[in-house]
């Protein structure tokens, strides 16, 4: 039979200063941990949410992203011409040859310079993105140096707010609208007339096609197709797959370094749990003794204190992750690995992260209670009585 | 100065001990202790039987080891050798989570520093080992009640023990010990740590769970005043039993 729970929970309770300094200690364990986990969510899902299920990128068969990637003109007119492509309302085909660059922007305020992507676009590309949208000003016209530029570059980059002007490629792009892409990389972003943008930058090749299935569940099909095509050294990923590879070294990255950390912060936080929970084994002998006499087993002793344990790492747990969610209000830009470009992401917070994160600090508890609690179980009740 | 008062007068007779079974057999009990590379005899040799309802006092100097016959009576020690039988159960063979379920049951303990558990309320202190037993929560709460009635501190029963003073704690430690309506009852140094007023208090209840409720009870004391409570004064000296003591 259990001691009960209210025992563990009261004996918590008494010991205030010590249980919320220990479960201090572990919930800024659990913050980093939980912060690093929803840093690594947030880029991804950023990544991801960037993409669209339907829609198919091809790239240069080895490139890694789109800056590396060149499709010639005729391999691009090829794809343009597989039955896979689907067709908008007005009878063209949803295709975008697009053209990505890196430029280095200075940043508002400090004037450091920041890698910023240069997304030349053609009609469809807004169309084939409708989590892109417009919030300010009008779409650049076709054969123009205009440029629009996403949310979040023009609140962060010099001369990318409306109306300003931004000087690249040896000519002066002038900002006409501002759109939106949500929380996706889009927002990240500088878009203007891809044909412009080619010649600004010599580029005689495009960086990517982009295009909608017809059916979305051709892509298979039309992937061994085309990468077995002579014609074409191209390689064709769902826009999702190809987002969230962009997004695998920088996550993993994270986790590495995240865990890297907390392992380290954590030893401190169970030496910390060790240390009171040894000292209430010792202040609490005679009361061992006392549940012993009653005809409490051995293992009741070992549960209550593990209990005491558990409890004082979900007390952590759950105070840790309170703080934590609070980082969701933030959102941090940071530098890419695989596209070198600055990339704007919000932490993000999942239940899995909350799983996670309350499962850690119970391990926590677990690992700084189970050594006491051993000992208090094995405590001899005739000696344990003498303490009185 | 003696009070010429004793803690059973006005209550009931002593159970009549020559029609009582036997209920606790000590026989051939030994027990030392190692101290360092030296081993120090505690108990030699002990035989003694108690009747059911008998009031024991055990007595003796400091060392002489009373306190460890109780411990092994209680089954929280183990003897060297012999055998201690209690309700016609061999408790020195059983393995310890034998023994522990048996302590549920079959004893209930009295302690000179109360051991209360701080944390916990006199309701809840005295449904500790209530907790053992397969009783529904409904259940528990009669008994807990019943118990503290048995004591008079019904009114008490939500207040933790630093709200108590030492003679309602102990008073509470003996609810916790009647609770389970057990086999034997067994007191070290009961009054060892109250006043004497508080003491005269405890011995009385003590009485009367002997002579009303024909509890078994087994006391180790100092105190010649709380052994007059006793039916029956043993005492010990160096390890053994000496009944000629006067």
């Amino acid at each position: 039979m259990k001691v009960p729970v209210s025992y563990s929970f009261r004996n918590l309770w008494t010991r205030r200063l010590t249980t919320i300094l220990t479960a201090g200690g572990m919930a800024l364990v659990v913050f980093v941990f939980a912060a690093i986990l929803m840093l690594a969510e947030g880029l991804q899902k950023t990544l991801v949410d960037t993409g669209s299920w339907d829609n198919v990128v091809l790239i240069r068969k080895g490139s890694q992203s789109e800056v590396q990637s060149g499709i010639e003109r005729l391999q691009a007119s090829i794809i343009e011409t597989q039955p896979e492509v689907a067709a908008g309302a007005d009878g063209r085909r949803m295709l975008a040859k697009e053209v990505v660059v890196l430029i280095s922007l200075p940043k508002r305020g400090t004037d450091k310079p920041s890698n910023v992507i240069i997304r030349g676009v053609s009609e469809e590309s807004m169309a084939m993105r409708p989590q892109v949208k417009l919030v300010e000003g009008r779409m650049p016209r076709p054969s123009s140096s205009e440029i629009i530029a996403g949310e979040s570059v023009s609140r962060r980059f010099t001369g990318a707010g409306i109306g300003e002007t931004l000087r690249f490629g040896m000519r002066d792009w002038t900002v006409v609208g501002i759109f939106d892409a949500g929380s996706t990389g889009f927002s990240s972003e500088i878009w203007g007339d891809a044909d412009q943008l080619m010649q600004a930058f010599r580029r005689p090749v495009y960086s990517s096609v982009i295009f909608k299935l017809r059916d979305a569940s051709g892509f298979d099909a039309f992937k061994t197709r085309v990468e077995s095509d002579p014609r074409l050294t191209v390689e064709a990923k769902r826009e999702t797959r190809f987002y969230a590879d962009q997004s695998e070294v920088m996550a993993k990255f994270l986790r590495i370094l995240g865990m890297s950390l907390t392992i380290i912060f954590s030893l401190g936080a169970v030496i910390g749990a060790m240390i009171t929970m040894y000292a209430a084994v010792a202040n609490r002998t005679a009361e061992i003794g006392t549940l012993r006499a009653l005809g409490f087993q051995r293992r009741s002793i070992l549960g209550a204190f593990l209990m005491e344990a558990l409890l004082l790492g979900f007390i952590g747990g759950a105070v840790g992750l309170f703080f934590a969610s609070f980082l969701q209000l933030l959102t941090i830009s940071t530098l890419n690995f695989q596209t070198f470009s600055e990339l704007a992401f919000s932490f993000t917070l999942t239940v899995e992260i909350v799983w996670q994160a309350l499962l850690f600090s119970l391990v926590m508890g677990f690992v700084g209670g189970v050594l006491p609690a051993l000992q208090a179980s094995r405590m001899k009740i005739v000696d344990a009585l003498r303490t009185s | 100065m003696t009070d010429p008062v004793t803690a059973c007068d006005g209550q009931g007779p002593p159970v009549d001990l020559e029609n009582q079974p036997v209920i606790v057999e000590v026989r051939n009990v030994n027990k030392a202790y190692l101290r360092g590379n030296h081993v120090i005899p505690v108990l030699q040799e002990i035989n003694f039987d108690i009747r059911a309802g008998e009031f024991l006092a055990l007595m003796g100097p400091s060392g002489s080891g009373k306190s460890t016959l109780l411990n092994l009576i209680a089954g929280i020690d183990k003897v060297d050798s012999g055998t201690i039988v209690i309700g016609g159960v061999d408790i020195t063979a059983l393995d310890e989570t034998e023994l522990a379920h048996w302590r549920a049951t079959n004893v209930g303990f009295i302690f000179q520093f109360y051991n209360l558990i701080p944390v916990l309320t006199a309701f809840e202190n005295v449904e500790l080992p209530l907790q053992l037993t397969g009783l529904s929560r409904s259940e528990r709460r009669e008994h807990v009640e019943m118990a503290l009635r048995v004591v008079n501190l019904s009114h008490r029963m939500d207040h933790y023990p630093s709200q108590l003073s030492g003679g309602e704690q102990q008073r509470v430690a003996i609810a916790r010990a009647v609770v389970t309506d057990p086999t034997i009852l067994v007191a070290d140094e009961p009054t060892g740590d109250l006043d004497r007023v508080s003491a005269k208090e405890i011995m009385s209840l003590m009485c009367r769970l002997s002579r009303e409720s024909g509890k078994t009870i087994i006391m180790v004391t100092h105190d010649p005043k709380a052994a007059e409570a006793a039916q029956v004064i043993r005492h010990l000296d160096k390890g053994s039993l000496n009944d000629a003591h006067p």
